[in-house]
């Protein structure tokens, strides 16, 4: 597990900065310079409100290495307010059972450790079920 | 999203395969992927007709996803030629993961069809069970995005269960309709020499039952095959809803095919499969894609081998799909226009699908039971085609003519796939 992999993609993973296309307004997530929609370049940085839906999902019950802690888990592909789907871990369940259509919110959490071969932890995005939040006044 | 394409593409000459075949198909730790694909280089030898010296192949195409991680392994396709006698021909590899030898085929063909060369062998060749199965998994999951998908915590099952879960909730499918899949694969894998797991699941059940009581305990008693595969301690979840025996196994195994531009192709072969249609798409991450419930590269894939076939998923007698998880079966013939988009899962359950039904799917058991040694499954699909085809499948034939068929391979969770379609004159 190469250090400057990870460390590489600290705006996407803790702060899940993408991108908007100057040309047709659509949002990118990865980011990667070019518009999957019209593929002509977009390079303008865009900030996700974190805020989407569960778009499909599964629990892991047969992990990776590095995952063997958190299984079973539910991971699952979000569709964000924005548009984009993101891949990511569920988290904060309690229980709770995970439909289609539930509404999440990005959080940043542990991802996994390599095992303890250096003791390198890599944090990122997870996404909970949407909290109700008092607007104060 | 546009993919802009050709209306319609077209070899510049005609090419058959006139030689196919393969090693078994499971784990063999007294074997080396080079034996291997000598056997089943032997075996496409043998396999040709009229006979031909090696010596006359011009080049080799060797699908492989990662000898490199699975044994330490690169540069594959140099090493093969030498251990087949063919040295110094090009020897060239080709890697689109699981979807690597169907497109080793496809390169094959489109050096023929230039004119470059009259005569190429294409192989596959894959040896997964030296390691773990952790670090198998590991080693899968590189033909995924490793910096998007896998640090989520997501497994090559597990994307294929995300898209069961989406196709359950658009279509009101059930487990019960991907158990079907995997009843049928099983079926006829039973009835092939090659295959991994030649067992029915009834016979499974058997093995469970007598394996019980040998050690004195009390047998397990299930109603049926379905109540066997509902049953968690026989048939674990691995990824919800994908269970164990909705998912393909890890496997060692090689194939190979003789290809030959069509005029000659009579001087090798009594019966040749002219390959009258092929086509190849991409696409990106699942995550980057309209739907989960279809993979837009097949369908594109599919669209392209039709048209430069001049023919309608109505006149595929029989297929080969890449079903390396039960939806991915039924997902495929859907992508392929066997079947209405939601009507595949319906068409398993009815037994559509089946060697006796409307449209046989997968006679060689699939990737479920036949085995998915990832690199060599492409070309293996091409294997038992050829062997339908030519009317040798043995107990496990189709009956009727088997004028035209197709093979389907994807590779990843659908980022390549590759369709082709093969005529008997």
């Amino acid at each position: 597990m190469e250090i400057p992999r990870h460390w590489r993609l600290k705006k996407q993973r803790y702060a899940l900065v993408g991108e908007v296309c100057p040309h047709c307004e659509a949002k990118i997530f990865p980011p990667r310079d070019v518009c999957p929609e019209c593929s002509r370049e977009a390079k303008t940085e865009f900030q996700f409100s974190g805020r989407g839906e569960v778009y499909s999902y599964t629990t892991v019950y047969d992990p990776p290495a590095g995952y063997e802690e958190q299984a079973p888990y539910t991971v699952a592909l979000v569709k964000l307010e924005e548009g984009p789907v993101i891949t990511a871990q569920l988290t904060d369940l309690d229980g709770q059972p995970v439909q289609i259509g539930m509404p999440v919110e990005m959080v940043t959490r542990k991802l996994r450790n390599d095992g303890d071969e250096r003791g390198l932890i890599v944090y990122g995005y997870k996404f909970r079920p949407r909290l109700e939040r008092q607007v104060a006044n | 999203m546009n993919r802009p394409i050709k209306n319609s593409r077209k070899l510049s000459r005609d090419v058959a395969i006139v030689g196919a075949g393969m090693s078994k198909f499971g784990a063999f730790p007294g074997i080396s992927s080079r034996d291997l694909f000598l056997d089943a280089f032997q075996e496409m030898r043998l396999s040709v007709d009229r006979g031909f010296d090696p010596r006359e192949i011009e080049a080799l195409y060797i699908g492989n996803f990662s000898s490199d991680i699975f044994e330490g392994q690169g540069h594959t396709a140099a090493i093969l030629a030498d251990w087949t006698g063919l040295t110094p021909r090009p020897a060239t590899r080709v890697e689109d993961a699981c979807a690597s030898s169907g497109v080793a085929l496809r390169q094959g063909i489109l050096a023929v069809a230039s004119g470059l060369y009259d005569i190429v062998l294409v192989g596959g060749i894959e040896k997964m069970t030296d390691m773990p199965t952790s670090q198998v998994t590991d080693a899968l999951a590189t033909a995924s995005d490793t910096l998007y998908e896998v640090p989520a915590g997501f497994t090559f099952p597990g994307f294929y269960a995300a898209m069961a879960t989406a196709y359950m909730h658009a279509y009101g499918a059930s487990v019960e309709s991907f158990m079907r899949v995997g009843l049928k694969n099983h079926e006829n894998g039973a009835l092939n020499e090659k295959a991994q797991f030649g067992a029915t699941i009834r016979q499974v059940m058997d093995k469970k039952i007598a394996g019980a009581l040998a050690k004195g305990r009390p047998a397990p008693q299930w109603e049926d095959e379905l109540a066997f595969l509902k049953d968690e301690r026989a048939n674990p979840v691995i990824a919800w809803p994908m269970r164990l025996f909705d998912c393909s196994p890890i496997s060692d195994g090689a194939t190979a095919l003789l290809l030959v531009s069509a005029e000659i192709a009579r001087n090798f072969s009594e019966a040749p499969l002219y390959v009258v249609g092929s086509g190849q798409a991409s696409d990106a991450a699942l995550h980057d894609r309209d739907t989960l419930t279809a993979l837009c590269s097949a369908q594109l894939a599919a669209r392209e081998a039709y048209q430069m076939a001049g023919v309608s998923a109505r006149d595929i007698k029989i297929a080969e799909v890449h079903d390396c998880f039960t939806i991915a079966e039924i997902i495929a013939t859907e992508d392929l226009g066997f079947f209405p988009a939601g009507q595949g899962y319906r068409a398993a359950e009815e037994g559509l699908t089946s060697r006796q039904g409307s449209k046989p799917v997968n006679t060689s058991g699939g990737l479920k039971s036949k085995g998915h040694p990832v690199g060599a499954s492409g070309a293996g699909q091409v294997v038992e085609v050829w062997k339908q085809m030519r009317g040798e499948a043995g107990a496990r034939q189709v009956a009727g003519t088997l004028d035209l068929a197709l093979t389907h391979n994807v590779g990843g969770t659908g980022q390549t796939s590759v369709v082709h379609i093969f005529e008997r004159r």
